[in-house]
């Protein structure tokens, strides 16, 4: 059907760039260990949250519910959350449990923090254990908040003062790949310090075959870790929004206990990836193992060879503000123009954190677009006319009107197979990125040539 | 008799599941829940026995524990995901805060065929919503409302818009009707509204009925326009997954049936409007649409009939069905024809398969009908299904209609409106004359549906509602070579080894749907439970304790 061209700025939403909060937050409890997310609302949140996860992950993905009834809806959801925990607790005996709020119990103003004190005095004999809040209406902010909102929570609930003997290092990665976060693991492990990555849902959302049923999947940051995140050496925190913003887990520890923050941009691309392994040399007083600087060296060759094939091409991006801020540093070094950088968020921030790493970004020409929808990117693309999409599955629809090549990266990519495998960072995220950019276009430029050259 | 002999009887007596006792199962399954959860738990799990007229009784259609994992979704995810979802033509507004409609676009692979209505329309890959923020939750969103109705109708021209409540707008006290019905005047297109917030009734099902009182309301009866063609009929509750209905209407187009409309696979808004018009309404998934099947008969006079397009012999039963009903020579003797142009090709896929797949074991747990419907392909291949159960089912599909009148509304259901329906004084017509309905109603034929239970063998388990810990133990303790499920399962099966088929969303496969459906069906099925991918879970030092002794010593 043909679309109908629109004038600007839409009072309604139509096909969003962005998920909902508590989406964000049960991300993040899933990838505690031994943990159960609990979403305090009606059960068709939970369920189309878990079925949203599930598609992408391709794993399973149990997230509990307090089952709100028509009379839960008008009395409050008080009872119905403790039978919730306590059921929870009997059947899992999870080592945590994250409640989140949907936009049903903000509504009707539960006071959650009061349930849990009267939860606890209700099982006074027994062993409790830790029950982390987080306040996620869906009509204040995006999954992102709900994730951060998530990590800081967890911190905030359960971080004493209390030391490792070998202190270590906080990561808070953000919402990156399991892939992603199995990389991070090992450039950590590689430079020999203790760490604490949090959330760590590479092995509960992207695991191996069971050879017995398993109530929890393993893995995931243990909550004794967690515990200790106010005793750490330092904590690296990922996303130069979030880095602008006044409250994160990072900044939380660092008043309160005076662990130091470093806050960096998502490490994609050269720049930012030097950015992470620079405050990891602060951090830790030892050099960047050689295996990644061969990793660069091949990356930045790699970036030699293949950059007649990308300079100058005119990319649209879009998703999470920060993911869009890492993809587009890493495009500009490449020589790719992000001729289009939009996300469904809105923190006020994204601009400028554009702006900061394309300086001349009127002179190109870039539209820059935050709390956007699909059909406001979609009129925008059209007179753009970008070379490739680099974002989720969401943005199919529009790239096969517009005949684009959509290269997919970060959540959700559910109409695909491993959307959990996808490597962003680091030096070798940023190899397979490069690769597939470039493939991208040659192939475009192949299909639609009347020579159909075989070589290059 | 002897003590020993009485047992020997007793045991005889003893329906027996794979050589073990299912209400001993049952128990051990249930051990592992605290106590109360368990009593609540047991009334939903029943060991089937069917003696006679006897079917025993199942509880279904409560709210589930809070704390359990289950796999029910809200009752705005059945008003609008399911039935108002397939249609291509009405545009669906979401009312409330992002998550909802953003989960609900396209995720049930509906299919659908634009290119039948002049106007071309289709809507079906946009999602639109009001995205509430904060300050409409504080000060109402009525306003923010008609501006996205004024938005759609400025793009789009629909011929119709449809208004769908999420949670907090019951709370906030927002009007949708009010707001339809001013647009509605203001446009001069139909605007409705559906007042379908998740948290009413327990699952799926509430947004169902109310969906069907909506459409009954606004839409059903207003183009009397009459199509040309014999025997019209509407097909209620089927949705065009993988492409079903394109499938069916094939067969229809063959026999010479005349589809009036579709609830609402393949559907548009004009089809619905004219639905009063068709001479027979035939149900295919009883529990989602059955409510409007009986106010078109109450109002329009047209009766139903229960259906099932899934199963080459159900196929043909369901058309000779049809044929029985329009009491037509000449009908009947077209559907025999094409019952035997169809057949010999389905009977040639199965008696090549069946051989490998006989004595396989299923297990299914879906919907409203797709437990039920399914069993019959399984039939078909000679596999048996050891345990089934619905989703959002209610007592009926699992014992059958004639228990409707025990079935006690409780607490979560009394506020779901029952629609007060009378016959319609221009429009009521009746299709039969009152001895031909007596003799169509004495052959069981007319508004009759027996239920799942009924065709299931005894001793096969029979949960209703099934629960994430429910479905590992089953898969655990019989290891079934097929598990049929939904999505939210899929993944959980597949981590025991087992072979798992979406029933909502079909994996990208299908159609199912009649005979050429049951081919596609048959192939698949064989496919996967032979598929050698399975041999590739357990390293070979891991089945094979001798060879992880010689890797040891090496
Ligand atoms: S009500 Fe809120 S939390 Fe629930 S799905 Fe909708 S937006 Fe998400
Ligand atoms: S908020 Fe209500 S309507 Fe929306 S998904 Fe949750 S339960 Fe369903």
């Amino acid at each position: 059907m043909k679309q109908t061209t629109q004038p600007a700025a839409y009072t309604a939403t139509q096909n969003a760039c962005k998920l909902c909060t508590p989406l964000g937050a049960s991300l993040v409890f899933k990838g505690i260990e031994n943990a159960v997310p609990l979403l305090h609302g009606s059960q068709g949140c939970s369920t189309y949250i878990r079925r949203y996860l599930i598609s992408h992950f391709k794993e399973p993905a149990d997230i509990a519910c307090s089952n709100f009834a028509e009379e839960t809806a008008i009395f409050g959801g008080g009872a119905n959350l403790k039978i919730a925990l306590e059921n929870i607790r009997l059947q899992y005996a999870p080592e945590m449990v994250g409640i989140a709020t949907t936009c049903l119990s903000e509504t009707i103003g539960d006071d959650v923090p009061m349930f849990i004190r009267e939860y606890r005095e209700m099982c006074r004999d027994q062993e409790i254990p830790p029950l982390v809040h987080v306040s996620t209406p869906s009509y204040q902010g995006t999954h992102m908040e709900g994730f951060h909102g998530a990590v800081k929570a967890t911190v905030e609930t359960l971080a004493t003062g209390e030391k490792a003997e070998v202190p270590g290092i906080n990561l808070f990665p953000g919402m990156l790949s399991p892939a992603d976060l199995r990389h991070l693991k090992e450039i950590l492990a590689d430079f020999d310090s203790p760490f604490m990555l949090l959330p760590d849902y590479s092995q509960t959302l992207d695991g191996a075959l069971w050879t017995e049923y398993q109530r929890i999947p393993p893995g995931g940051t243990p909550v004794a870790e967690i515990r200790q995140a106010g005793g750490a050496r330092a904590s690296i925190e990922f996303g130069r929004v979030l880095a602008s913003q006044k409250e994160s887990a990072g900044r939380f520890l660092e008043k309160r206990f005076g662990v130091v923050n470093h806050g960096v941009g998502i490490p994609i691309g050269i720049t930012e990836t030097d950015r992470f392994f620079e405050a990891l040399e602060t951090i830790t007083g030892r050099p960047t193992p050689d295996k990644y600087l061969e990793e660069r060296g091949r990356l930045a060759d790699s970036y030699v060879d293949g950059h007649k094939y990308v300079i100058e091409a005119r990319a649209g991006v879009y998703g999470e503000e920060d993911l869009v801020v890492g993809l587009v540093a890493f495009l500009s070094e490449i020589g790719v123009i992000p001729a289009l950088c939009a996300t469904g968020g809105n923190s006020r921030r994204f601009r400028d954190r554009i702006a900061e790493i394309i300086p001349d970004h009127e002179r190109k020409g870039v539209t820059i677009m935050d709390n956007a929808d699909f059909v406001e990117i979609e009129a925008a693309a059209e007179k753009i006319r970008p070379d490739f999409f680099i974002g989720h599955s969401k943005g199919y629809t529009l790239a096969r009107r517009l005949d684009i090549p959509l290269i997919r990266v970060g959540f959700p990519v559910h109409d695909r197979i491993g959307g959990a495998r996808i490597l962003h960072i680091g030096y070798r995220g940023a190899q397979s990125l490069f690769d597939r950019i470039a493939n991208t276009l040659i192939e475009k430029r192949q299909d639609t040539s009347s020579w159909g050259y075989t070589y290059m | 008799m002897a003590k020993a002999e009485k047992d020997q009887e007793m045991e005889k007596e003893k329906i027996k599941l794979e050589g073990m006792d299912p209400e001993k199962l049952k128990e051990e399954m249930l051990s592992k829940y605290p106590t109360k959860v368990a009593r609540k738990r047991a009334k939903g799990i029943v060991v089937n026995r069917v003696e006679g007229e006897n079917v025993p009784q199942i509880q279904s259609n409560v709210r589930t524990v809070p704390g359990l994992i289950g796999q029910r979704g809200c009752c705005y995810a059945g008003c609008k995901g399911v039935v108002l979802g397939p249609t291509r033509d009405i545009v669906n507004i979401t009312h409330g805060p992002i998550g909802c409609g953003f989960y609900s676009w396209l995720t049930r692979r509906n299919q659908t065929d634009a290119s039948t209505t002049p106007d071309g329309h289709n809507f079906m890959p946009y999602c639109f919503s009001t995205d509430m923020q904060d300050e409409e939750i504080i000060f109402g969103g009525e306003k923010k409302l008609k501006q996205a109705i004024q938005e759609a109708y400025d793009i789009f021209h629909p011929k119709a818009i449809a208004v769908f409540a999420t949670c907090p707008v019951g709370l906030i006290g927002d009007d949708i009707h009010s707001v339809c019905r001013e647009m509605k005047k203001k446009l001069g297109i139909n605007v409705f509204g559906f007042s379908c917030e998740g948290y009413k009734g327990v699952s799926q099902s509430a947004g169902h009925h109310i969906a069907n009182n909506e459409i009954f309301k606004h839409v059903i009866g207003t183009n009397d326009e009459v199509d040309e063609g014999e025997y019209k009929v509407n097909l209620l509750g089927e949705y065009n997954i993988g492409g079903d209905a394109f499938e069916i209407e094939r067969l229809f187009d063959k026999c010479g049936l005349h589809l009036v409309s579709t609830f609402s696979g393949n559907s548009s808004y004009d089809k619905f409007a004219k639905a009063h018009t068709a001479d027979l309404n035939m149900i295919m998934c009883h529990r989602s649409i059955n409510y409007v099947a009986e106010m078109m008969e109450t109002k329009y006079g047209i009766p139903w009939i229960k259906v099932n397009f899934i199963g080459a012999e159900a196929t043909a039963k369901s058309l000779r069905k049809i044929a029985r009903y329009f009491d037509d020579p000449k009908l009947m003797e077209r559907v025999e024809a094409v019952i035997a142009e169809e057949m010999p090709v389905v009977e040639q896929a199965r008696d090549e398969i069946r051989p490998r797949t006989e004595g396989k074991r299923a297990m299914m747990f879906v919907g409203g009908s797709r437990a039920h419907h399914y069993q019959e392909l399984f039939n078909e291949l000679g596999m048996t299904t050891l345990s089934a159960g619905y989703e959002f089912a209610h007592r009926d599909d699992y014992e059958g209609r004639k228990v409707l009148p025990e079935i006690k509304v409780d607490a979560d259901s009394r506020n779901i409106e029952e629609l007060k329906v009378e016959p319609d004084e221009k429009r009521f017509r009746p299709r039969k004359t009152p001895e031909q309905l007596a003799k169509l109603t004495a052959e069981n034929l007319l508004a009759d549906y027996e239920g799942m239970m009924p065709q299931m063998k005894d001793g096969s388990m029979v949960i209703d509602d099934i629960t994430q810990y429910e479905a590992d133990w089953l898969i655990e303790t019989f290891q079934p070579d097929i598990f049929c499920a939904g999505i939210k399962e899929k993944y959980a099966v597949q981590k025991h080894g087992i072979p798992m088929k979406q029933l909502h969303s079909y994996d990208y496969g299908g159609p199912y749907a009649g005979f050429t459906g049951a081919i596609n069906f048959y192939k698949e099925i064989d496919r996967m439970v032979h598929s050698r991918i399975w041999r590739y879970i357990k390293a070979p030092w891991q089945t094979n304790p001798e060879l992880a002794a010689t890797y040891a010593w090496d």
